[in-house]
Order: C-alpha cells, then sequence, then structure tokens
C-alpha cells in the first residue's frame, strides 16, 4: 500500500505506537480504561466515538498533553515516562494538529513553521526558512507566508498548522477533530491535504467524524464509546457489518446528520 | 517665583521621574519573576508570590515605604534615603506588576500552551517566544495604568525626608509664600508626564479590542 512497505519490508511490520492497558483518571473520573492498541508504521487509524468517549483524551496522552496513570504507551519504541527527556524527544516524533488550529498569532506564517525546528531540533534559520517553504509548498499555502494567521481562512489556518507539524518531520501525526471548526467548504481542502499525507505514507491517528475521508484512507476504524475501545474493524467491515448496538446507533445518528 | 526655584521644581521633577524608572524597571524584572512564579505550577511557589501580593496589594503604599525604611534601619543597615525608596517601590511595583502579567499569561488561550509543548518546546522557549509576548500585549493597558499610579506615588517619597518633585514644591512653597502658584506649576508637571501615558493606555486598549475581535 503505502511506498515504503514495498521498498523497505521489516519497517512495514515496524510497531509506532503502542498502548498496553492504558487508564488515565481526571481526578476520580476515569477517562480511559484498558486501552490497547498498536499502530504500525504507515498505519492510518481514524477514531470515532460520541462526544465525551475519550477520543482526545486517548491521543493527547500519546504525545503525553495529558499523564496516564496505568498501563504503558510506547511511542517509536520508546516507553513515554513522566521524565521531561523522554517526553520532550517523543514530542519530536509526535505532530499533532488541533481543532482550533492554535497556531502562534502573534507570528507569520513562516515564523510559525520555524520556530520549534529552530528552538526544539536546534536548526539554524536558512534550514528551518527552508524546510519551512518545502512544507507550506506542499500544503499548497506558501504565497501566505508572510501573512499572520488572523489573515488567513480558517481553512488556510488548519493547513499552515499541518504544515507547521510536518516541520519537525515527525513521524506520527494525531489530528484531533481538524475539520471541526470549519466552514462547511473549507472542509475538503484540509481533507485533501490529510489524504495527500496518508499517501506518502505518514502514520496517522485522526479523531474525526469525516466518514469518507474514514472509507478513503483508514487502514482501521476504532470506535470509542465511555472511555473504552468498543469496536475495531477495517472500514468496509466497520461501515457495512458493525458488530456492536452501540457503533450501529453512532452510526446511525452520524448518516442523518451527514 | 524666580528661575531658580524652578530650577529646583525641575531637579525635584528628576528625582520623581528616576524613582518611577527605577521603580518600574526593578519592579519590572522582579515583577516578571513573580508572575512566573505565580504560573509555575509548584503549589508551594505560588502560595509564597501569592501571600507577597496580598500583602502588598493590601496595605497603603506610604506604609510600606516606612517599614522599608525604617525597618532597615533598625535592622542595622544604614541606606541612603533614595536607595530605602527605590527598595520600597521596587517592592511594590513587582507585587503589582506580577499580579497583572499572572493575569495576562493566565488569558492567553490554553491552546498556545498545548501547541507550543507539542512541538516539544521546552518551558524557556515556550515562555519567551509564545506565551510572554501575547501576554505583554494583553497587559501593555494595565501595565501602562500601574506605571501613571507609581509616577504619582513617588510623591509619598517625601515624607521620608527624600526629595522629589511634591517635596521640592513643599520647600519651594514655604520660602516664597504662593502655595496656589507652587503646587499649580507642580500639578502641571505630573499631569504632563501622566496625561500622555494615560491616553497611550486607552488608546492601546482600543487598539485591542478591535483587534480581537
Ligand atoms: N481536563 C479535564 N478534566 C476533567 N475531565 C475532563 C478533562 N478533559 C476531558 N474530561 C472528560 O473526559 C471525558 C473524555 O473527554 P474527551 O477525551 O475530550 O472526549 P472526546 O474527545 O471524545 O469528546 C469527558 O467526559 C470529559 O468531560
Ligand atoms: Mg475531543
Amino acid at each position: 500500500m503505502s511506498a515504503s512497505s514495498v521498498s523497505e519490508p521489516h519497517l512495514a511490520t515496524k510497531v509506532m505506537i503502542s498502548m498496553t492497558h492504558v487508564e488515565k483518571w481526571y481526578g476520580a473520573f476515569k477517562a480511559l480504561s484498558d486501552i490497547n492498541l498498536s499502530v504500525r508504521q504507515g498505519e492510518r487509524i481514524v477514531l470515532c466515538g460520541p462526544s465525551g468517549s475519550g477520543k482526545s483524551t486517548l491521543i493527547r496522552c500519546i504525545n503525553h498533553l495529558e499523564a496516564y496513570q496505568k498501563g504503558r504507551i510506547h511511542v517509536g519504541g520508546i516507553l513515554l515516562t513522566d521524565a521531561s527527556s523522554t517526553i520532550n524527544s517523543i514530542r519530536r516524533e509526535v505532530g499533532m494538529v488541533f481543532q482550533q488550529f492554535n497556531l502562534f498569532p502573534h507570528l507569520t506564517v513562516m515564523q510559525n513553521c520555524m520556530l520549534a525546528p529552530m528552538r526544539s531540533l536546534g536548526l539554524g534559520k536558512a534550514e528551518a526558512a527552508t524546510t519551512a517553504r518545502k512544507y507550506l509548498d506542499r500544503v499548497r499555502i506558501l504565497e501566505q507566508a508572510e501573512k499572520y494567521p488572523a489573515q488567513l481562512s480558517g481553512g488556510q489556518q488548519q493547513r499552515v498548522a499541518i504544515a507547521r507539524a510536518l516541520c519537525m518531520r515527525p513521524r506520527v501525526m494525531l489530528f484531533d477533530e481538524p475539520t471541526s471548526a470549519l466552514d462547511p467548504e473549507m472542509v475538503k481542502e484540509v481533507l485533501d491535504t490529510m489524504i495527500g499525507l496518508a499517501e506518502d505514507g505518514m502514520t496517522m491517528i485522526c479523531v474525526t467524524h469525516e466518514m469518507g475521508f474514514a472509507r478513503q484512507v483508514a487502514d482501521r476504524v476504532i470506535f470509542m464509546a465511555s472511555g473504552s475501545i468498543v469496536e475495531e474493524a477495517p472500514p468496509a467491515q466497520f461501515f457495512s457489518n458493525p458488530t456492536h448496538e452501540r457503533t450501529k446507533k453512532f452510526l446511525g445518528d452520524i448518516l442523518r446528520k451527514h | 517665583m524666580g528661575h531658580d526655584e524652578f530650577l529646583f521644581l525641575l531637579a525635584g521633577l528628576k528625582w520623581t521621574i528616576g524613582l518611577s524608572v527605577i521603580g518600574f524597571i526593578c519592579g519590572g524584572i522582579s515583577g516578571l519573576g513573580v508572575a512566573l512564579a505565580r504560573t509555575s505550577g509548584n503549589p508551594v511557589l505560588e502560595r509564597v508570590m501569592k501571600g507577597y501580593i496580598a500583602l502588598f496589594q493590601g496595605t497603603p503604599l506610604l506604609m510600606q515605604l516606612f517599614v522599608v525604611y525604617y525597618g532597615l534601619a533598625l535592622i542595622g543597615l544604614k541606606l541612603d534615603a533614595w536607595v530605602a525608596v527605590s527598595i520600597g517601590f521596587t517592592l511594590h511595583a513587582s507585587a503589582y506588576l506580577g499580579e497583572i502579567w499572572r493575569g495576562s499569561i493566565d488569558a492567553v488561550p490554553r491552546g498556545q500552551t498545548e501547541a507550543a509543548e507539542a512541538l516539544s518546546l521546552t518551558y524557556l522557549p515556550r515562555m519567551r517566544d509564545v506565551i510572554l509576548p501575547q501576554a505583554l500585549r494583553i497587559s501593555l493597558p494595565a501595565t501602562i495604568g500601574f506605571l501613571v499610579q507609581l509616577i504619582k506615588g513617588t510623591s509619598l517619597a517625601s515624607i521620608v525626608g527624600f526629595v522629589e518633585l511634591t517635596r521640592a514644591g513643599n520647600i519651594i512653597s514655604n520660602q516664597i509664600f504662593q502655595p496656589l502658584l507652587v503646587f499649580g506649576i507642580v500639578g502641571c508637571l505630573y499631569f504632563i508626564i501622566c496625561w500622555p501615558l494615560s491616553l497611550f493606555g486607552t488608546h492601546l486598549e482600543r487598539q485591542f479590542a478591535t483587534s480581537t475581535r
């Protein structure tokens, strides 16, 4: 499927992310219970489920925006602990795109993309600029490089956010409802960018309710409810033949809305 | 009022400005420390700084100056009036600026910190390059407002014998027996400094309100 699985078969089976028996508590509230998930290099996972089911919490544990209390998370073979050096080295490998874009409003598009490579990878200014231009071009927004985020549309901002994450040359990309805050006419440009990434072999976990996207690019669709993984299947099977009652109800609700 | 008397007032003005600048710069530097400590996530540090801020916001500036001036003398530190007064103003300003900036740091959306963290930015670059520039912008109107208060507050330094603008006015007035004229001029001098600052603060506030819509 992906280019790397053809040229480097030994990498195709490499596990990029593994979560075993992960539990996450917000005080006395159990947000994740017994999460077991393994994502191989180049795999594309779509994570869906009702609001409050723990989708954001799950992917935010992977780059330690949230701490987890039980179980183990490995990213690229490294055990994610509470040690800041471990957290930082894992964050260098894991890019994240947020629902609200979270671009830095006081910096230009170019500066948004150059900041982290310079400050956390130690790239020089020229090198960081070259990288930034490369990825801004890839998300087709290079001509806006000198503008500030507020001067761009939502779709453009989200594409910049994707480019900013890519500038760190991550091995995994996490997307948390990247199109939910967008006007309908801008959803496609962001999804197309994500599809392009998927075609290039990026390992991706996407929280999204865009079922067309899931059908097109996902290797597996995971359905969560109440902090647990309820069902996990390739998209064809997931949509046509869901096994659990809650999945069926969720899919019914989603289809009614769209 | 003669030329010499007016020059004497200007000399006083020089000390008023000097004291304000010292209080603002030293208070600004340690106020930044206070603000960072207040937002550090370390409960002990946050509690201590909260207490410090409460103490200095809950007592009159004049009393703070007395305590520093006589307190330091009492424990055997014989300091120049201007050093003692500078210390007093620095402590005062760092409590107020620390609280203003703490509020501004908290007002920067949480997503900014999260985006910076997700990009593997550690505390120092995260604060310096992402959070503080935005917090500073948010805090500018309040910061300038406090600076105006600080300038006017320097008149209290006269009580402990420091000859700034108000004290200079007092001395001249006692010499030439024209208090209304002298203090009229003194008031004008304060106004000339404070009013443009206030205007600038209001201007920034308005600009900020329109740009965040
Ligand atoms: N910071 C937090 N503190 C307390 N509870 C939280 C926090 N963040 C999320 N939760 C709770 O955890 C559950 C899962 O939230 P989340 O992962 O955001 O769900 P989803 O992304 O699937 O909508 C929800 O019930 C939510 O209220
Ligand atoms: Mg969510």
